[in-house]
């Protein structure tokens, strides 16, 4: 398709008007090209285009190829449309059965519609999963092709942009937006039109707007999906942010492990650059601001605002000292505004609906919606949008469906390295910034890990500390040496030589650590064992004066064993076990040999009679 | 000056990046050395040498931000690269055992690369793809819900 030039909101208007005039009414087939492309959605696809040109159909039905559909634990997804058929699990061979009784019959194919919490409904708005979120900052993610701007603009792409450059000063677009509530959704949660009023109000002769899509938190992907499903939202996004601080230049830097998030913003911005959505004088305004887009090196620690400026202007990604806040001096000492993708994805629906329209959601303390990327021990792994104040609870079970296996939940871990775990007592407290932070744990980018009773607490927080203790950029002393001592102090309880009083000591070094660093991985790095000691201190005693592992996996601790009338002698572990440390015959239980066995657990998960025990 | 310091390394990719780049002040380092890589599939020092003669970037530069951010190496890589993921959801459904199983299974320790070339194994932080959990990638194929058993026939698919 060929874009029109957009030089006035009008031009956008009869756009938009054209597209959706063009569009015949067809049945519509929008299949999740961005996660489920790891589960075979591309296979999928072709399936579809092969079958539908040989039948001649075509023209009949439309396959658009979305961003995430959000319930990732039934990929590849697709939803069919006008019926509202939600169909996961797909494989190439269901297509025939697909086209036959879905778009020819308009019946859904009832085994693609099971989930595993055991619904069976077609229509996703029936399920649990869905009845219990709030979509609007992830409403058009799978709905929109990421990659045709014309299926944006017919969402309804770039009328918030139009309004605020053509109807609005920069000073109402930050009032606004500061008025809304809205908080940075990429950990510090502070106040974005505060922020931008800090840019605005700095004197320099070049502004920048930085869009922080660096997401390194493991177990968080939200602004991933959103990158990838409606990159267009975020360009909007940040077309308002940089005319509200007055920035000219914008850079998105976004992680290279995210190769189909690149390639999606990449293609919308050349396409927004083609029709002047990006470039001078946009809709008319006589505002002219342009994206480049950068990619990231990995690097966890230049998810910080001055380590990624650092990483922008080609050094080393390590943080400095602040003031001066990048706000004043910032990339080639300019004023410069650094937001996350979730939170620049929010404007455009602020300007839109307005700011009284914002904060009716969610709480006094947090405004709006926050996604949350639920995985780990849940049923429902995937990518949940809730009002801020909503329980764990309807994240974890109303939404995520509880623990698999029907084990019992432990923890939610919540907000990945700078984050903490929050234990069962707090299932029923609204999750907003400062009821979080009460608990030792922080909101930040909204990776929520749910953990059940086979997850070891110490080992939990031991893994943190490596991770966090491999990404200190070691410039300051407190997080490079105090992040490895309290590693191997960990590391020392998780194999059995925990002495007594290593908790005072964890707890102390902690409290160097966190107000000795310089940045924000530093200063946060000892949450997850802070909260970890907090809520799960016996776990802790176990591993020292016992000797013991609770949950059964710190391998210096534990002793895998078959329990002879359980055990009905069929040989799968004997199978599976990669030492030769079981031994049995037919008809006679079967004996694991301590000395050889390496504590791997494969038998205990291929055993079908739950006949392997761990103490 | 001679086209070539060392007769194995060709110039060529590094010259038609640099001509094609709009930008080789020093702050576009990071996106010439990921260019550069792309081409090369490593960073060869000879080639380092020559951009930091054309660009005016130190040596000793490129030096401390290659060594700084993971992404980068300055050897060649094996013909596949292995990469499993640590992170937070991986490892609370069992990665590390993923991982001593390639471990074991190709006989070298995370960020090494087999002596015949064939794989290199990384260990990365999080792939975002936390749904697919323990997870790993070999060269651009992901597999999900993994089970040490089943790694021994993943890693035969690639020679």
């Amino acid at each position: 398709m060929t874009y029109p030039v957009i030089a006035y909101p009008d031009d956008l208007e009869i756009f938009r008007k054209r597209i959706t005039a063009e569009k015949v009414s067809r049945k519509q087939i929008l299949l999740c090209m961005t996660g489920c492309r790891a589960l075979g959605a591309e296979e999928v696809g072709k399936a579809f285009h092969e079958k539908l040109r040989m039948a001649g159909l075509e023209e009949e039905f439309e396959i658009i190829e979305t961003g995430c559909h959000g319930q990732c634990s039934r990929a590849p997804v697709l939803l069919i449309e006008p019926e509202h058929f939600l169909y996961g699990g797909v494989s190439p061979d269901d297509v025939d059965e697909i086209i036959e009784k879905t778009l020819k019959g308009g019946l859904p194919v009832a085994r693609l519609c099971a989930d595993a919490d055991g619904n069976t409904t077609a229509d996703p708005d029936e399920l649990p999963f869905f009845q219990h979120q709030s979509k609007e900052v992830l409403k058009n993610c799978g709905r929109v092709d990421p990659r045709k701007l014309e299926s944006a603009v017919a969402a309804g792409a770039y009328q918030a942009a139009a309004r605020a450059l053509t109807k609005m000063s920069p000073e109402e677009i930050i009032d606004e937006v500061l008025n809304s509530g809205l908080r940075g959704r990429g950990g510090a949660g502070f106040l974005t039109g505060q922020k931008w009023r800090f840019c605005r109000r700095a004197e320099g002769e070049q502004k920048y707007l930085i869009c922080n899509a660096d997401e390194g938190d493991p177990g968080a992907f939200m602004d991933r999906a959103l990158l990838e499903g409606n990159p267009h939202q975020i360009i909007e996004g940040m077309i308002i942010a940089a005319f509200a601080i007055g920035a000219s230049r914008g850079f998105i830097y976004v992680r290279a492990e995210y190769p189909i998030a690149v390639e999606h913003i990449t293609i919308a911005s050349e396409q927004a650059r083609a029709c002047g959505l990006l470039g001078k004088n946009i809709f008319g305004s006589g505002f002219s601001f342009d994206i480049e887009i950068r990619m990231g090196a990995g690097a966890f620690v230049c998810g910080e605002e001055t380590a990624l400026i650092a990483s922008l202007e080609g050094e080393r990604g390590m943080p400095s000292p602040r003031p001066p806040f990048p706000a004043v001096k910032g990339f080639k000492g300019m004023p410069t505004n650094i937001n996350n993708v979730e939170t620049l994805a929010n404007v455009p629906l602020i300007i839109e609906k307005g700011k009284t329209w914002f904060s009716a959601i969610g709480t006094p303390d947090g405004r709006g919606t926050k996604i949350f990327a639920l995985a780990g021990k849940v049923i429902n792994t995937g990518l949940v949008e809730v009002p801020l104040g909503a329980t764990l609870r309807r994240i974890v079970f109303d939404i995520g469906g509880g623990i698999p296996g029907g084990r019992t939940f432990k923890a939610a871990q919540i907000g990945g390295p700078s984050g903490g775990c929050i234990p069962d007592e707090f299932l029923d407290l609204p999750l907003d910034y400062e009821s979080v932070k009460e608990l030792g744990a922080i909101i930040g980018s909204g990776g929520l890990i749910v953990m059940d009773d086979r997850t070891c607490m110490v080992d939990m927080a031991r893994f943190f500390l490596d991770f966090v203790q491999k990404e200190s950029c070691g410039k300051c002393v407190p997080c490079r040496v105090g992040t490895q001592h309290m590693v191997n102090l960990l590391t020392d309880i998780c194999s059995g030589r925990g002495r007594p009083g290593d908790i005072k000591k964890l707890e102390d070094l902690s409290g160097v650590v966190k107000k000795g660093s310089l940045c924000g991985l530093g200063q946060t790095a000892p949450n997850p064992v802070l909260t970890t000691i907090r809520y799960f201190r016996k776990e802790y005693e176990a591993h020292i004066n016992d000797g013991r592992c609770p949950a059964g996996v710190c391998k210096n601790l534990i002793e895998y064993s078959i329990i002879a009338e359980a055990c009905r002698a069929c040989g799968k572990c004997i199978k599976v076990c990669s030492v030769d440390a079981i031994r049995g015959e037919k008809k006679t239980p079967h004996i694991i040999n301590p000395a050889l066995c390496i504590r791997c657990g494969e038998c205990m998960d291929v055993c079908p009679f739950d006949a392997v025990a761990v103490k | 000056m001679p086209k070539t310091q060392s007769p194995a390394i060709d110039l060529g990719p590094a010259e038609k990046i640099l001509s094609e780049m709009k930008n080789t002040e020093p702050d576009s380092l990071i996106p010439i050395l990921q260019k550069l890589q792309e081409a090369y599939g490593y960073l060869p020092v000879p080639v380092l040498k020559w951009v930091s003669g054309q660009t005016g970037i130190p040596t000793s530069r490129m030096h401390g931000v290659i060594t700084f951010y993971t992404q980068f190496h300055t050897k060649p890589h094996g013909r596949h690269t292995v990469r499993i993921c640590e992170g937070t959801a991986c490892h609370v459904k069992g990665s590390p055992r993923i991982s001593e199983r390639i471990s074991k299974e190709l006989e070298i320790e995370p960020g090494a690369t087999t002596k015949d070339m064939r794989f290199t194994f990384e260990i990365v932080a999080c792939m975002g793809t936390c749904f697919l959990a323990p997870v790993m990638m070999v060269d651009e194929d992901y597999y999900g819900q993994l089970k040490p058993d089943k790694i021994k026939s993943i890693l035969e698919k690639y020679e």
